[in-house]
């Protein structure tokens, strides 16, 4: 037995070991790229969800805007108030109050209600049935694949009878839904307190909207007309609730010809 | 060694000898990274930078410090901590100097930095015994072969999103009989002759 055939091999290898090490470590300190040391204590702080609600790819890229000054301290509406306090604090600012949000699916006809034009066999996607028509008479009808269910982060959105329901407890008005819904219909309204709004996205003129769906808004402007506060407009054919001005009054809900006027 | 036969080596490790279809070296990040398009073409250019570097790099660790103390028996580990070396340090230049080739790169290098592709390729070049100019087109090329393998694999599978299968086949069976199908298209070039 040779020692030298153990003895070589064992120097060589801590040599190069050794040498790969040293460049390593030269390196480390010559291509150091120095970054704000707030940055990973706001990414901390967040949520860290990358829920995207926030319009940043994540929670890293919103970290390093609210350092650079390009978004605010509340941006993150998820975490809330207690998020926003936090990260002020890390910047050295006064916190905003955060307003909370949570979404809605304006289209309340499940498979009971709403009525069919055919059968789609089609790939199992909204997008994709969006450009067929899907089944529904309705062009404004929520299609029920589960685009926006399967974009929540948080699982908040489930299907039922065919029709997409948010959890208002679970959800955290990030939007990530908002996006993916091909016929628009999710909104975002405030999760503090309990609103009106209209539960259905139909454009359609009166005649087309009640032929295609028995609760759809047809637009007849009864609710703008009551309302005390001003916070119902008919926009091409449907009406608006600004939830900003609406009261909770309810004189809507009860005037409204197609019971389609909610309280969430 | 002639221009000629360098593009049929060259020819040959993409199509013929793909490394993921015909010899199924990095089938890991293969499956694990072909979801989308947008990503498998990250990783592949990953693959192909990391794969052209450490080519060049293990092939001359081979020939002026294994070959000289005669210690060609210890050649994979001699490769693994090269190529990790190589990796860790091209991931701290580009950082540096490239933040924009780091941020679609980054997060994909750390990955590869002992995958089996790369040090297959080291291993096939010392094995065919490729000088320093073939061993560097070889691995690029091999390279470019697994990044056209994956970038289909991905467009496929996301077809398959879309798919309805019987519940026992949703997910991954799927996406391994797709990978086999694939793999059968390629064993087509396996017979593709020159000369």
């Amino acid at each position: 037995m040779n020692t030298e055939m153990i003895i070589i091999p064992v120097i060589i290898f801590a040599s190069l070991g050794l040498v790969s090490g040293i460049l390593l470590a030269v390196a480390s300190k010559l291509f150091a790229v120095k970054t704000d040391e707030r940055i990973p204590m706001i990414t901390d702080a967040l949520p860290g969800a990358n829920c995207g609600g926030c319009g940043f790819s994540g929670c890293g890229a919103l970290a390093e805007s609210i350092v650079k000054g390009e978004a605010k301290c509340n941006a993150c509406s998820v975490g809330g108030d207690a998020v926003a306090a936090k990260i002020a604090g890390i910047m050295g600012t006064d916190a905003e109050k955060t307003v909370k949000k949570r979404a809605f699916i304006a289209c309340s006809a499940d498979s009971t209600i709403a009525k069919k034009q055919c059968d789609y066999e089609g790939a199992y996607d909204c997008l994709a049935a969006s450009v067929t028509g899907g089944e529904g008479a309705c062009r404004y009808r929520c299609l029920g694949y589960g685009n926006c269910t399967k974009a929540c982060a948080y699982g908040a959105i489930s299907v039922k009878n065919g029709v997409a329901v948010i959890d208002s407890e679970k959800c955290v008005g990030c939007g990530a839904c908002i996006e993916k819904c091909p016929r628009k219909l999710i909104r975002l309204l405030p999760a503090d307190r309990s609103v009106f709004t209209v539960g259905c996205s139909s454009r359609d003129r009166g005649a087309d909207a009640s032929k295609a769906c028995g609760i759809s808004c047809i637009g007849c402007g009864i609710c703008a007309k009551v309302c005390t506060s001003q916070a119902i407009s008919v926009i091409s054919n449907l009406a608006v609730i600004d939830p900003e001005k609406c009261t909770g009054c309810g004189t809507c809900a009860e005037k409204c010809p197609r019971h389609i006027i909610i309280r969430v | 060694m002639s221009f000629t036969s360098v593009l049929l080596l060259m020819f040959s490790a993409i199509l013929i000898d793909n490394f993921i279809f015909s010899k199924f070296y990095g089938c890991c990040p293969f499956l694990g990274v072909s979801k989308n398009p947008s990503t498998a073409l990250g990783m592949g250019a990953a693959v192909t930078f990391v794969m052209t570097v450490s080519s060049a790099a293990t092939w001359l660790v081979y020939k002026y410090l294994l070959v000289r103390f005669g210690l060609e028996y210890l050649r994979t580990m001699a490769f693994i901590l090269v190529i990790a070396a190589i990796v860790q340090l091209i991931e701290m230049f580009l950082k540096r100097f490239v933040p924009a080739l780091y941020r679609s790169l980054g997060i994909y290098l750390p990955l590869i930095t002992t995958n089996c592709a790369v040090l297959g390729a080291a291993l096939t070049n010392v094995q065919r015994g490729y000088n320093l100019i073939e061993s560097i087109c070889f691995g690029f090329s091999a390279a470019v072969g697994f990044t056209l393998a994956i970038l289909l694999f991905s467009g496929v599978r996301v077809r398959l999103e879309n798919a309805d299968p019987p519940k026992c086949f949703k997910g991954f069976p799927t996406t391994l009989i797709a990978a086999g199908l694939l793999a059968m298209a390629f064993a087509g070039f396996s017979g593709v002759r020159f000369g």
